[in-house]
């Protein structure tokens, strides 16, 4: 599989063949021998970064709104998902699994973990993108004839878009880092290119699969990232007019 | 399995050192100073920088690539570094696993800092600043007695956020053979001592919350009373809490990063 294992030749030249692939550039002609593999986890990577923010994306509107509705649910609600949100990544994914009774090592603790922070980063989102909501705008919409429940997917959630849709960007930004932190407990994802990396650099540094797995994280968090934009133009098209 | 990390916890044994094992006190303190340190750094770094970069308006492409930083996955980042400086040391120093970290958790530390500090001069009410030229003060004195004490909030959020997100990737420190509470983490994984595992999980989570809180009401006790709205009845002020809320949120929302 890995190149330095491959080449069971004499000593030296071994070594000059590593020296060669181990530039930090070689790392496009090590990820065309691994590229099976590499693009399974730079799925398993999307997966683990995207369906978390959407779980809580879901989570957060009737929370948010429930926050927004009722103001006594404000405060303790930002307390809990500060507390939330202020555990690191690592220690959250031990904790997951005696508390909601997994194995230890249960490949379904991170989608968990990043599920929780991405709930607790919306949830403040949402509650305040709703409440930047002007009184007048809902008041129109009363006066006009909307029913409560049309009234708030119809006119308060399209108002309170680019506010949410710029909490998913740091979510989703956030998830695709996290994650990687997730490699190093084992789990599958992008993150083990930095494992191999370590262990394959015990004796001398071996580059390729460290900077393979720098570079499709950051294309990875950059294409997540237009996508969410690109969402938020797709919904707002009236901010569009008012630009022209 | 709970009982079982209760009964770690409560095992003086495991929280002093002994000549095999160091215990958990002494990687506490490690944790706590390489922490410190890189706050420490990334703090006088970011903080004059981001508010000259406030005050008068330039350069602020600094912020955008500063911000830029924040989608290098933070692990990547550290086992690239560790294997790159490492082999330039020899012998019984871990100067080759400390000197790497320290530069991951300024890097990381920075972007907060100092686009915090930035967007908090930024958002001083022109009026504000205004008044306080016209009452004949220097360019310096109203960098540091109006727009500082007013950036404070957002200064704050900036350093929180700074703060946690060292501790969390002082943890992953660990990975790279480095001390820390993330040595119970990797080394009850790699021991398939779940128990310590778990306790280490704990452990770093009580250091996160417990240094945030002590921060919040460092927070609490410096920012000025006119911007919290915390004053004696007679003078409070009714603050409109939706309208700033959402104002200072885009600003603290971009300072939250990968934990």
């Amino acid at each position: 599989m890995s190149t330095a294992a491959a080449y069971a030749v004499p000593d030296l030249a071994a070594h000059v063949v590593q020296a060669a692939s181990s530039s930090p550039g070689a790392f496009f002609s090590y990820f065309l021998d691994n590229r099976a593999r590499t693009l399974d986890w730079l799925w398993a990577h999307t997966w683990l970064s995207v369906v978390p923010v959407l779980v809580g994306l879901l989570l957060a509107l009737p929370l948010g709104w429930l926050a927004r509705r009722y103001s006594f649910v404000y405060p303790p609600m930002m307390s809990i998902t500060g507390v939330l949100y202020t555990v690191p990544s690592i220690a959250l994914f031990v904790l997951i699994p005696p508390l909601v009774g997994l194995d230890p090592l249960s490949p379904l603790q991170v989608p968990i973990a990043l599920s929780l922070y991405s709930t607790a980063l919306l949830v403040r989102v949402v509650a305040d993108g709703l409440a930047a909501v002007p009184q007048d705008t809902i008041a129109a919409a009363t006066a006009i004839g909307f029913r409560p429940v049309n009234r708030f997917f119809k006119v308060e959630l399209p108002i309170a878009v680019p506010v949410i849709t710029a909490g998913l960007r740091v979510a989703i930004v956030a998830n695709v880092s996290i994650v990687a932190v997730a490699g190093t407990i084992g789990m599958t994802n992008l993150g083990l290119l930095f494992d191999e990396g370590f262990k394959l650099s015990t004796d001398t540094p071996y580059y390729p699969p460290i900077v393979l797995g720098i570079v499709l994280c950051v294309l990875l968090a950059l294409v997540l990232d237009a996508l969410v934009v690109a969402l938020d133009r797709s919904l707002t098209p009236w901010r569009r007019a008012v630009r022209r | 399995m709970i009982g079982d990390t209760f009964g770690w916890l409560t095992d003086a044994a495991h929280w002093r050192s002994t000549n095999f094992d160091t215990g958990i006190w002494d990687q506490l303190l490690a944790h706590v100073g390489f922490s410190a340190i890189a706050l420490v750094v990334a703090l006088l770094v970011g903080l004059p920088l981001g508010l000259w970069i406030g005050h008068t308006g330039r350069a602020t492409w600094l912020v955008t690539v500063v911000n830029a930083v924040r989608a290098l996955p933070t692990v990547g980042v550290l086992v690239l570094l560790v294997v790159v400086i490492a082999p330039n040391f020899y012998g019984r120093t871990n100067a080759g696993y400390l000197i790497p970290t320290e530069i991951v958790l300024v890097l990381l530390a920075v972007p907060p800092i100092l686009s915090n500090a930035y967007a908090g001069v930024q958002n001083v009410p022109p009026a504000v600043r205004d008044a306080a030229f016209g009452m004949g003060m220097t360019g310096r004195q109203v960098l540091a007695r109006v727009e500082l004490p007013n950036a404070l909030p957002l200064i704050f959020s900036g350093f929180r956020s700074a703060t946690l997100q060292v501790i969390a990737t002082a943890t992953i420190a660990s990975y790279v053979t480095l001390g820390g509470l993330g040595r119970f983490i990797y080394d009850g994984l790699a021991q398939q001592d779940y128990p310590q595992m778990i306790s280490g999980g704990l452990l770093v989570a009580a250091l996160a919350l417990s240094v945030d809180l002590l921060l919040a009401l460092v927070q609490r006790y410096t920012v000025s009373r006119g911007l919290t709205g915390r004053l004696p009845r007679a003078g409070r002020v009714r603050r409109e809490g939706a309208d700033s809320r959402s104002a200072v949120l885009t600003e603290e929302l971009a300072s939250q990063g990968a934990r």
